[in-house]
């Protein structure tokens, strides 16, 4: 997917607001958008900082994301379930799946979470939705419609390659 | 060194009405609730070192509101890392109020190691543009006074004592119930 692509189907649904920890993931579209003079980054110092500042959106009556790796998770953890999820603050995590697939892929730091990674969101009932190219507008309008049913977050996950 | 309510009851004596102040979890927000509830108060009940993260965020998305931040010290040490977070983004909007007592006085005042550790140097070095560290209530007055016609984002750090005071309510309020008030003193800018 072509990052300029990636990012205005975010821009077009009003999300416009991201706060996160560089993934390698996302590459050069990274890059891209923190440069990107209609979106609004804030480079955060872990990724709970990143959901504390994303959430404020929320506030404003928009969508704030979080860009982040799925190690990441282990950071938002106590975030998610005693505020985004207590006070029902939506949010949309944007996530690089490391270690997808399990080894010899990736770095073996990854591979335990990469495993892990939709069984935690699942256990935490965070609805998700994995990036493909051919149908990512639909999956995102698909979470973005469970997001702000339950008033909850949810997750995109993003597989090394997906964007360019 | 003062009691920690008597701080608060002087803050919250001296918040403009329109201001937005956001509390931490633990004792801090249930004094904060016993003392002057209204409706642009967000007591973040849980989420311990998360208060100065949303408060960026509220400073960033809300540039026209004063946004108070209101914590301990075992919350600001534990998200040490937005120091310079907020001192980089520099919202001018931002007071970071840290109530020092050198304790965790909401989980039975074990000590911090804040009695070791000056936050307000660690503020200065991250580069907050104005910091004020104050001991007495007459130095905490002109301090407020002097945030009220300053441009931030201001650190303010009051030493405290840690005198718990007997029968302070838990905050009463349901979680959507002070997010959907909170949501409610955006509405006009």
């Amino acid at each position: 997917m072509d990052a300029d692509y990636f990012w205005n189907v975010f821009k077009d649904r009003g999300i416009n607001f991201f706060s996160g920890v560089p993934d390698s993931t996302f590459g050069g579209a990274y890059n891209q958008m923190v440069i990107d003079p209609k979106i609004r980054y804030v480079p955060a110092v872990r990724e709970d900082v990143a959901l504390g500042i994303a959430s404020s959106a929320f506030f404003a009556g928009d969508i704030g994301g979080v860009i982040m790796q799925n190690s990441g998770i282990g950071n938002i953890v106590n975030t998610l379930s005693s505020f985004s999820m207590m006070y029902h603050i939506p949010a949309l995590l944007i996530i690089g799946w490391r270690g997808y697939g399990g080894p010899p892929n990736d770095a073996p730091e990854h591979w335990i979470m990469g495993s892990k990674t939709t069984d935690i969101l699942t256990l935490l009932e965070i609805p998700y939705k994995i990036v493909e190219p051919g149908s990512f507008e639909n999956s995102l309008d698909d979470l973005l419609k469970e997001i702000r049913c339950q008033m909850c977050p949810g997750a995109l996950l993003v597989r090394p390659g997906i964007v360019q | 060194m003062i009691p920690r309510y008597q701080v608060i009851s002087r803050i919250l004596s001296r918040i403009p009405t329109e201001d937005v102040l956001i509390t931490t979890t633990g004792m801090i927000s249930r004094e904060v609730f016993d003392i002057y509830d209204r409706s642009n108060n967000f007591y973040m009940l849980g989420s311990m070192g998360l208060l100065s993260s949303f408060g960026l965020g509220l400073a960033i998305t809300f540039p026209n509101k004063r946004i108070w931040i209101l914590e301990g010290d075992g919350s600001a040490l534990m998200s040490l890392g937005t120091f310079p977070l907020i001192a980089s983004e520099s919202p001018k909007n931002i007071v970071h109020f840290i109530l020092d007592n050198e304790s965790y006085e909401s989980t039975g005042s074990q000590p911090s190691i804040s009695s070791n550790v000056s936050l307000e140097e660690i503020a200065i070095s991250s580069g907050y543009p104005k910091v004020t560290k104050v001991t007495t209530l007459e130095s905490l007055e002109t301090a407020m006074l002097e945030t009220l016609n300053s441009v931030g984002p201001i650190l303010l750090l009051a030493k405290c004592g840690i005198e718990p005071v007997e029968r302070i309510q838990r905050v009463t309020l349901k979680p959507e119930e002070i997010r959907d008030r909170f949501r409610l003193a955006f509405n006009n800018p």
